[in-house]
């Protein structure tokens, strides 16, 4: 089902092409509104956008907000900048999108080639895991990591991500797995390959597009996660969503919006520079979940 | 004791039983072919040699060894699958080696093995290929090269024709049959195709409803059918089946029927038996193949009963070797085969040579043969 | 003998190891996830206030108490406001981005040049963090420096827009965002789904003379079922789990008028020390989503088989 098949069916009139034209850039512009506003402001000096100049491209061409936002702004109590929150995110992903897709490829190859009863009902268990609100499970998450020792720890995180991620991943590769040819572990079985030969060396190969599908949603998700960082890490361990939002909402001095919107965007980049990167894949990723795969 | 005994097995998913205790051993180096409709436990059964589907119940040995709950691997066989089953990600170098590799063979002697089995099937200059490079008949194959190079006891092949065009099935099945006279191994080989399991079988097991229908060579199947399913799964076009009253007249038996103009016929039975003689003043259905309903200088000169009738030509198709003339008789349809050089056509009368010498006849309760 | 007996362990471990590598992620999933919901709906049965459960001398610190949270939070206003809100957003939430989604969708289906360029402007929204994309609003919007200064700065000096900072329209900034954010992934669902409709059935109908609006209403449509589905499914259950967003344009103010389940549940657990009714509220969420996802998911996983 390709694109371009309808256009055949369907003929518009010059007007009516015009209108959509120009309904679709207003669309464009709308959609591009916010990025616009933080880009811009986020080089120009505070006193340009109090001024009233929040839509103007800048007088005064500036870096300092940057700065600022990545290694000298107040978050919390220290005047750090975002930049230790930062790596906080990227070791909390890191772990964590590695060991869920690794788990979730092994769960969907289990589930689809070494089928067993109730295997189906088990899936849906996983998967309803997916959907539900966080809210469920924060307080029993936040006495075992307690009595763990994992609270405020970016350990803790990963385990978090990892436990709340395994379904999405599963998801992923259940589907992915279903449609590959269960002959081919027949033939690897006959020929002698054991249940991780076969994975290893048969389905692995092949799987290549799904990884990237799955690495890009589980990072995108867990990178952006607010709730679960705002509750179980929100000090010196806290990742980068909740050290902005402490940025921003912090009530005391001048409100410096160049450096809000500076981190602002820092805090976008990685996902940003992922979905211009990898978009397919994202969209691929998000369409998944919800049709037919 | 056979080569691979088949003793017993039953299959069940749950409380559906879809194996009903099949028993069929067969000796080394024949050429068994399951065949049967779609659903009709063929595929099952064939899983079940190869270790891929549990034994519900009863046992199925090689060698005299017992294979329930041993791993495929390990029961020296080798399988060629419908859709190929190459690994896409392996040159055909590899595919043809993998099963060595697993089972830990050192690379000189793999690499040896692997040149004898490209020789033997041509396929040398595509070693270095990947799969998708190649082309149906290409991969059919490799398929068979990597069941080969095992040197396995038992070969199993699972409907392995069924994806390539007309004309390269014809030819492969030739090549596989070759294959089979040469290396003389056993062969267990399912299809749905009739024509397949005649040509290449020594012995058929005819499969329905998860029941062995008959087991036989190909001539018993086809000459004397177990029952109406075997005589119509068999055969193309299928067997004529004419319900005819069984009359017994001193030492002879006739088949009563009419034809398109409502004429009496009686047809003699060449032979007939206490069996067929106790069905006297019942109705029976009489099958006869349409190579036996045939034009008069197309008949069999050597048979003892060739009867002939005069019958009205409704169709004609003509297939270039023979013409199939369709008449009714006895108020079913049947299909003769004639020559191609036959003078018949439409909607004119012919005389048709019946050869009751192939003429059988089947209980309408059972659906057994009585004749 | 002892190579047969090696060999059956050895098929006796090959059928257990797809169990075997499987049990890790489901006793994860039933104990981070089903047990905490069975611990959660405990704790919404007692009067625990903070962490942790255990008191001095090693005594459970909270009595269970039935219904009473269950009784409470139905009688505070603040979660009666979070009720109110969650039905405006959600409903205006979910049909304008189905609506926006179906339009955009239709349109981009016009042999439009320059698609592959404007389909993902309309979707990178997906990819960002709330957090982000609610400070780029919350500032926007903000009547002191947004876009109430920029139109009175470009002279219109009457211009007002104070919604984000309005108790009675708060909330539909934040439907705004929200929006903003999802439209573009309905987008690419409902484009899916016309990419999908057999080009010969349209043809069909063009034949027995229908109109382009014809066509849209009565065959193409219709053939949306799956997608539009699909499509309440998923923003019904982001409705429901919108926390950040909130958080970071308003933080459910100003007073509580943009308050939703999510951040009542997050206040009263964390903040206010009401861990029972925090509890409480969590369940009375998980419900709502499963009323919504496990008919969905029945279907879906029962029609793969």
């Amino acid at each position: 089902m390709a694109a371009a098949t309808q256009d055949s069916a369907i003929r518009t009139g010059r007007v009516t092409r015009t209108l959509i034209y120009l309904v679709l850039i207003l669309f464009a512009l709308f959609y591009m509104l916010p990025l616009y506003v933080m880009m811009v402001n986020s080089v120009k000096p505070l006193s340009e956008i109090t001024g009233g100049g929040m839509m103007s491209l800048p007088d005064v061409w500036t870096i300092e907000p940057w700065k600022k936002a990545w290694s000298t702004a107040q978050i919390g109590v220290e005047p750090t900048g975002l930049r230790p929150y930062f790596w906080n995110s990227i070791s909390m992903v890191v772990p964590a999108v590695a060991i869920s897709t690794v788990l979730g490829a092994l769960n969907g190859y289990v589930l689809t080639k070494w089928r067993f009863r109730y295997d189906t009902i088990l899936f849906g268990l996983m998967l309803f895991a997916c959907f539900i609100p966080f809210q469920i499970v924060l307080i029993p998450m936040a006495a075992v990591l307690g009595f763990l020792g994992l609270a405020g720890s970016t350990a803790g995180l990963v385990l978090v991500h990892v436990v709340y991620g395994i379904g999405f991943s599963t998801l992923y590769f259940r589907n992915y797995y279903a449609v590959f040819p269960t002959e081919l572990v027949r033939a690897a079985q006959i020929d002698g390959a054991g249940f991780f030969q076969i994975f290893w060396r048969i389905l692995l190969p092949s799987s290549g597009p799904i990884a990237v599908v799955c690495i890009i949603w589980q990072f995108t998700n867990i990178w952006n996660d607010f709730l679960f960082g705002a509750s179980f890490a929100s000090g010196n361990g806290a990742p980068m969503t909740v050290a902005l939002n402490n940025l921003v909402q912090s009530s005391t001095g001048v409100k410096e919006y160049n450096v809000h919107f500076a981190g602002a965007i820092l805090a976008a980049l990685p996902t940003l520079l992922v979905y211009i990167v990898a978009g397919r894949y994202f969209v691929r990723g998000l369409m998944a979940g919800s049709v037919k795969g | 004791m056979g080569f691979l005994d088949i003793d017993n097995a039953t299959k069940s998913y749950g409380s559906v039983e879809v194996l009903h205790k099949v028993d069929i051993s067969v000796e080394e180096g024949e050429f068994l072919v399951l065949v049967g409709p779609s659903g009709c436990g063929k595929s099952t059964l064939l899983n079940m040699i190869a270790g891929l589907e549990d034994i519900t119940s009863g046992q199925i040995s090689i060698k005299g060894a017992p294979m329930n709950g041993v791993h495929p691997s390990k029961r020296n066989i080798a399988m060629v699958f419908q859709s190929y089953a190459l690994y896409p990600n392996m040159t055909v170098g590899k595919n043809i080696t993998f099963g060595l590799e697993m089972h830990g063979v050192p690379k000189t002697e793999r690499d040896a093995a692997m040149a004898k089995v490209a020789d033997m099937l041509q396929i040398g200059q595509l070693l270095d290929r990947k799969p998708g490079q190649l082309s149906g008949g290409q991969r059919q194959r490799v398929a068979m090269g990597r069941a080969l190079v095992r040197d396995p006891d038992v070969f199993l092949f699972d409907e392995p024709l069924s994806n390539l065009d007309a004309k390269l099935r014809v030819d492969m099945r030739t090549e596989i049959k070759k294959l089979h006279q040469r290396l003389g191994t056993t062969i267990v080989y399912v299809t749905h195709d009739q024509i397949e399991a005649m040509t290449l079988s020594t012995r058929i097991a005819v499969m329905n409803g998860g029941y062995v229908q008959q087991l036989g060579t190909p001539k018993e199947i086809y000459d004397t059918p177990a029952n109406l399913f075997v005589a119509t799964f068999m055969g193309s076009p299928s067997m004529n089946l004419i319900d005819v009253a069984i009359r017994a007249d001193g030492n002879a038996v006739y088949a009563d029927t009419t034809d398109d103009q409502g004429r009496k016929v009686s047809l003699a039975f060449p032979a007939p038996g206490a069996a067929l003689r106790s069905f006297d003043g019942k109705t029976v259905k009489l099958g006869i193949r349409p190579e036996a309903l045939t034009d008069v200088d197309g008949a069999d000169q050597r048979s003892s009963h060739v009867e002939q009738i005069e019958n009205t030509v409704t169709v004609t198709e003509p297939a270039g070797s023979d013409t199939f003339v369709t008449t009714t008789i006895g108020g079913a349809e049947c299909v003769g085969r004639m020559r191609s050089d036959a003078d018949v056509a439409a909607g004119r009368a012919a005389t048709f040579a019946i050869n009751m010498e192939k003429a059988v006849a089947f209980d309408p309760q059972t659906e057994d043969r009585i004749a | 003998m002892s190579d047969r007996t090696q060999a059956d362990f050895q098929t006796r471990l090959q059928n257990w190891l797809p169990k075997l590598v499987l049990s890790p992620s489901l006793a994860m999933i039933f104990v981070f996830v089903y047990g905490f919901i069975l611990f959660t709906v405990y704790i919404s049965f007692t009067d625990s206030r903070i962490l942790p459960f255990v008191g001095n001398g090693g005594k459970p610190a909270y009595d269970l108490i039935g219904f009473s949270n269950y009784d409470k939070l139905f009688s505070l206003s603040h979660w009666e406001i979070s009720i109110t809100n969650m039905a405006i957003f959600a409903g205006l939430y979910i049909g304008i981005c189905s609506l926006v989604g179906l339009m955009l969708a239709i349109f981009l289906d016009q042999k439009i040049r320059g698609e592959g360029l404007l389909r993902p402007l309309y979707l990178y929204p997906m990819a960002l963090s709330f957090i982000v994309t609610g400070t780029a609003w919350k500032w926007f919007l903000d009547p002191a420096i947004g876009l109430e200064n920029i139109v009175q700065t470009w002279g219109w000096t009457s211009f007002t827009f104070d919604w984000i900072k309005n108790r009675d329209f708060a909330i539909y900034t934040v439907v705004l965002a929200a929006v903003w954010q999802s439209s573009g992934f309905v987008m690419a669902m409902f484009l899916a789904g016309l990419r999908g409709i057999d080009n010969e059935i349209l043809k069909a109908a063009q034949m027995d003379g229908a109109s382009n609006w014809n066509l849209y209403r009565r065959i193409i449509i219709p053939q949306l079922r799956p997608a539009f589905l699909s499509a309440f499914v998923i923003l019904a259950h982001l409705a429901i789990k919108t926390f950040d967003l909130v958080i970071a344009m308003t933080g459910g103010g100003p007073g509580r008028a943009t308050e939703l389940p999510a951040t009542f549940m997050y206040s009263y657990t964390f903040s206010r020390n009401q861990m029972g009714i925090g509890a409480s509220s969590a369940v009375i969420m998980l419900m709502t989503i499963a009323a919504i996802m496990i008919p969905y998911l029945y279907a879906e996983l029962k029609e793969k088989k």
